[in-house]
């Protein structure tokens, strides 16, 4: 049988890669390839993960130096010969192996103020948005994220500024400004602007590169941009 | 600095690159065609003492520049760790040393 030699992170900040040897597999993931590792292997080993198909973004991590899904990614498919090199999701403090403490990440969201703030109540009617207005296929472009953090992980600027809210945060605060119930954009936009904000993306494109939904953060900061700038010119900001 | 002077400066930024470009567009236009022709210096300040177009244009190149490379170079110490009242102070300061040399190297050629 065909076997992987597979090196995984050990440890917390400081720490270094252990080198596993796993079978090989038909159509094996990453995530199988860790979840072998920690059943048959070494059970302290740490990591997350939960709906194994894509859907609740928390088995991210670093794969051969590339943020991924690891239960969407086959071996087949990011494996050098017969090697893998898993690590940690970059720019997040490690709790442990591959688990990261992504509060620093969420937190930005809530900094970023992605969250919804209406003004009607259950009396009023249903706001009515046209499904081909501009503003919610601005919207639809983005909704799908489900926070997992590849795009932050492989953010450049969190990296350089670890202020810097990302893209994952500024992306939702995208959606949110095109939202047309929304009544906190003021806010908002000034939330995401500055130094902090939507104004230090380099348009890398790293994270619309990497984002396994498909989404294009860098777009939606970039609307951002022009939203804050436009504000602050009309004196709103 | 406040949010909304760091916008601005974003602004001024973006707005000074597009300046820039036409400006390094017709500077590169300018040298070839002095090189291709075999202008001396002393030609090529016959033709620019005394022209206000040409005085206006490369006033605004370097108005451009001067306005556009410590904003570049503020977000790039930023990025390195150097940030605060004092880095912004010094950018000012190289704000107006490049504008100071620029436009005495301007006024050079078109007095």
């Amino acid at each position: 049988m065909n076997t992987l030699k597979v090196k995984i992170w050990r440890g917390a900040e400081s720490g270094q890669f252990q080198e596993y040897e796993v079978p090989r597999l038909e159509s094996q993931t990453v995530l199988d390839v860790v979840t072998y590792v920690q059943r048959r292997l070494d059970p302290s080993l740490a990591y997350r993960f939960a709906c194994r198909v894509g859907v609740c973004g928390s088995c991210a991590m670093s794969v051969n130096g590339v943020s991924r899904w690891t239960c969407r990614t086959h071996v087949d498919k990011v494996a050098k010969g017969d090697t893998l090199e898993i690590a940690p999701l970059r720019n997040l403090p490690v709790i442990r192996d591959l688990a990261t403490d992504m509060r620093e990440f969420f937190d930005k969201w809530a900094k970023a103020r992605g969250r919804f703030t209406g003004a009607q109540t259950r009396k009023d009617e249903f706001a009515e948005v046209k499904p081909e207005s501009k503003q919610r296929k601005a919207v639809d472009a983005a909704i799908e994220c489900i926070g997992c953090g590849v795009c932050y992980s492989s953010c450049e600027v969190v990296t350089w500024k670890p202020d810097y809210l990302g893209p994952a945060a500024l992306s939702r605060a995208w959606t949110l400004a095109n939202d047309v119930r929304d009544v906190a954009q003021k806010e908002r936009l000034a939330a995401v602007a500055g130094d902090a904000g939507c104004h230090s993306c380099h348009t890398h494109l790293n994270c619309t590169e990497r984002c396994p939904k498909g989404i294009s953060p860098t777009a939606g900061i970039a609307g951002l941009k022009r939203l804050v700038l436009a504000a602050t010119l009309k004196g709103d900001l | 600095m406040n949010t909304r002077s760091q916008v601005l400066l974003w602004g001024a930024q973006r707005a000074s690159a597009m300046l820039l470009a036409v400006c390094v567009l017709v500077h590169l236009i300018t040298i070839i065609y002095a090189v291709r022709h075999g202008l001396s210096a002393a030609e090529i300040l016959g033709r620019t003492r005394g022209s206000v177009a040409w005085g206006l244009f490369y006033a605004t190149f370097v108005a451009a520049v001067a306005v556009h490379a410590p904003i570049g170079v503020r977000n790039i110490l930023a990025e390195i760790g150097w940030r605060g009242r004092g880095v912004d102070v010094l950018m000012f300061v190289l704000a107006l040393t490049l504008a100071m040399w620029g436009l005495r190297a301007v006024w050079a050629v078109v007095s």
